[in-house]
């Protein structure tokens, strides 16, 4: 342990050592994959459905981190990826274009295309301006999707089959399928964080602390933030992929704006400076859901409360909980 | 012709229930620079305690005196117990914990009143129509609405500019740490601002009542609505808020009537009727987009921060 500097505040014991966090971090990840054997062993489908719902959000949630924890772009629209990474499954399912190696693809290149023009237009704005527009354009693709008479409206589109890989992965395996989830979530967490340690994160989160000097100094912060942006929302849109194959369904409600509200709880819930934030964060929100749904009537009753708490008394998440250095 | 005044003055209606939620939202950005997601919430609770107010004493004014009082102090009691302490926050922190009031207050209406709607219905005088143009009949009610939210409206602007209590409010606005070093009870100030937005809220809420269900979540997606108000018009001014909402109300009016028929000229019966459905939903968010495009701080920036 390093000696601390003298008048410094008193340090708990595991301060400077990383090693409490990794120990944390490699259990929950030992439970996620050991949570299908959990499944089989005592017949509980239910976990095995709630969990593959627990990663794909968590994914969900580190691609909105990526643009707002290190990037403070803070986007209240970022369920408009999860629909229309799933639209894009549905939409093809219903066209008779059932492969995955097509639908997934569009579903991601919808969704980068969708944040191309949305980053173009609203990264010109700042602070509650830019949480407001980003709100807005996730509102217009939930109206259009209402719109979409021949997928459903309002009602929304059932999907009939789960997207084809041919003989390479069978989706309508469950456990298959979560294994898949889970390990596209740490290809995804893996590469937020090489993305965040590159010099093109440090621009990002240069531009995040201070943009007039980040631009001050040579570097097109418009240009940077605009690629970030795209990133996530084609990271989303692969989630939202996944979750339309998850539920079989996908309907306008995907994207209404309390659903964006529930991924800013989970990256902000988990501790947003965080690389495990997300998955912590989208942990800790659903199971909370889901337990207190079984002992109570009126699970929000107690679960606003505990939202608020948390906005009021930790700023750094549950992963500040957890202790250890942070970086940065 | 006729018609196309009817649907104005329908717009011009909306645009007024819309200005009493975004004035008191953009005070509350204004003074205590505090984003509120759970303002859809004391609008809902306007008029549930409306419609249950009415019920018990059996008048609908004075039903809706006692639920704009009970708004009131419900939004000071929550200010002080909750809303006070996220002050000076990021607006994370803001959206974080206000959406879960959000959660906490849809809750808390299906626990009181139960899942199904209540419904609050007008004395019999208010439900007859009105012939303000030779030919055109319009109801009395909406007149109403058109009126009070017009007379609270100068009184707002009254209280802002003419009063000492305003005079404190835009001086909390432009520098709060000034206001509070000068002796002013800031605290006190901070609660009956949050007070009067969620009177204004309560006022919307019960106003709209007997034309739409009282129902959980009715006010979610009139908050965004207002939230593309306060910002078209520049977050933090009222007067900008008062031109973005008539801006807002005629659009989304006026889309919602002629957008299917316009675009029944190019398409299919079908097809017209369900794109010009989600095109009129959308008008309000187009207008909002191209005017942030235009101008990213709104329509009236407010002065100086």
């Amino acid at each position: 342990m390093n000696p601390l500097p003298k008048g410094g505040p008193a340090k708990p014991w595991y301060a400077g050592s990383v090693r409490p966090r990794v120990a944390i971090y490699v259990g929950l990840l030992l439970l996620l994959f050991l949570i299908p054997v959990y499944a089989a062993a005592t017949g509980d489908a239910f976990a095995l459905t709630l969990f593959t719902r627990v990663v794909i959000l968590a994914m969900a949630a580190l691609s909105l981190n990526l643009i707002m924890g290190f990037g403070g772009m803070v986007s209240f629209g970022h369920a408009a990826y999860l629909g229309i990474g799933g639209y894009a499954v549905g939409i093809l399912a219903k066209e008779g274009i059932g492969s995955g190696f097509v639908q997934w693809p569009v579903a991601v290149a919808a969704s980068a295309f969708y944040a191309l023009v949305v980053g173009a237009l609203s990264l010109r704005t700042r602070g509650v301006y830019f949480i407001m527009i980003t709100l807005a354009f996730a509102q217009m693709i939930y109206y259009v999707a209402i719109g979409l008479d021949r997928y459903g409206g309002d009602d929304g589109l059932t999907i009939y089959h789960r997207s084809q890989f041919g003989n390479l992965v069978n989706l309508s395996n469950k456990t298959l399928f979560y294994y898949l989830c889970l390990v596209l979530l740490l290809a995804s967490i893996y590469l937020v964080w090489r993305i965040v340690n590159s010099r093109f994160g440090m621009v990002i989160q240069g531009a995040r602390s201070n943009e007039r000097r980040m631009s001050a100094i040579g570097f097109p912060t418009f240009r940077y933030r605009l690629v970030c942006f795209v990133i996530a929302g084609a990271m989303c849109g692969l989630a939202g992929a996944l979750l339309a194959n998850h539920t079989n369904f996908i309907s306008p409600a995907t994207m209404h704006w309390t659903r964006s509200g529930d991924l800013i709880v989970m990256a902000v819930l988990g501790g947003m400076q965080a690389m495990f934030g997300p998955l912590i964060g989208a942990l800790t929100y659903l199971l909370l859901e889901e337990g207190l749904s079984r002992v109570t009537e009126f699970p929000n009753l107690i679960l606003g409360p505990v939202l608020l708490l948390v906005a009021i008394s930790f700023r750094g998440g549950i992963d500040d909980l957890i202790g250890g250095v942070r970086r940065g | 012709m006729l018609y196309f005044i009817e649907q104005c003055l329908n717009g011009i209606q909306l645009g007024m229930l819309l200005f009493m939620l975004a004035a008191g939202l953009t005070l509350i950005f204004g003074i205590m620079d505090l984003v509120n997601l759970a303002h859809g919430s004391l609008y809902m609770l306007g008029a549930y305690f409306a419609a249950t107010f009415a019920q018990w004493t059996d008048s609908f004014v004075f039903g809706a005196i006692l639920a704009l009082a009970t708004t009131a102090i419900v939004g000071m009691a929550l200010e002080v117990v909750a809303i006070r302490r996220l002050y000076g926050r990021s607006h994370l922190d803001h959206v974080l914990g206000t959406f879960g009031l959000l959660l906490f207050f849809n809750e808390l209406v299906r626990l009181i009143w139960g899942p199904a709607g209540l419904t609050l219905s007008l004395p019999s005088e208010m439900l007859n129509a009105v012939q303000i143009l030779p030919g055109l009949f319009y109801p009395l009610y909406r007149l109403v609405i058109i009126a009070v939210t017009l007379v609270v409206a100068l009184l707002l602007y009254f209280i802002i500019m003419r009063t000492r209590l305003g005079m404190l409010i835009r001086a909390g606005a432009s520098n709060r740490e000034m206001v509070g070093a000068l002796g002013i009870n800031i605290k006190l100030l901070y609660t009956l601002v949050f007070g009067l937005g969620a009177a204004l809220a309560g006022l919307a809420g019960l106003m709209q009542a007997p034309i739409l269900t009282v129902q959980i979540g009715m006010g979610e997606n009139i908050l965004i609505a207002a939230f593309v108000v306060v910002t078209i018009g520049g977050i933090g001014s009222i007067r900008g808020a008062f031109v973005a909402s008539l801006l807002v109300g005629l659009a989304d009016t006026i889309g919602r009537t002629f957008a299917p028929d316009l675009l029944h000229a190019f398409l299919s019966e079908s097809a017209s009727s369900s794109l010009g459905r989600a095109l009129s939903s959308m008008m309000i968010y187009v207008v909002m987009a191209l005017v942030l495009i235009v101008r990213p701080e709104g329509l009236f920036p407010a002065t100086s921060k």
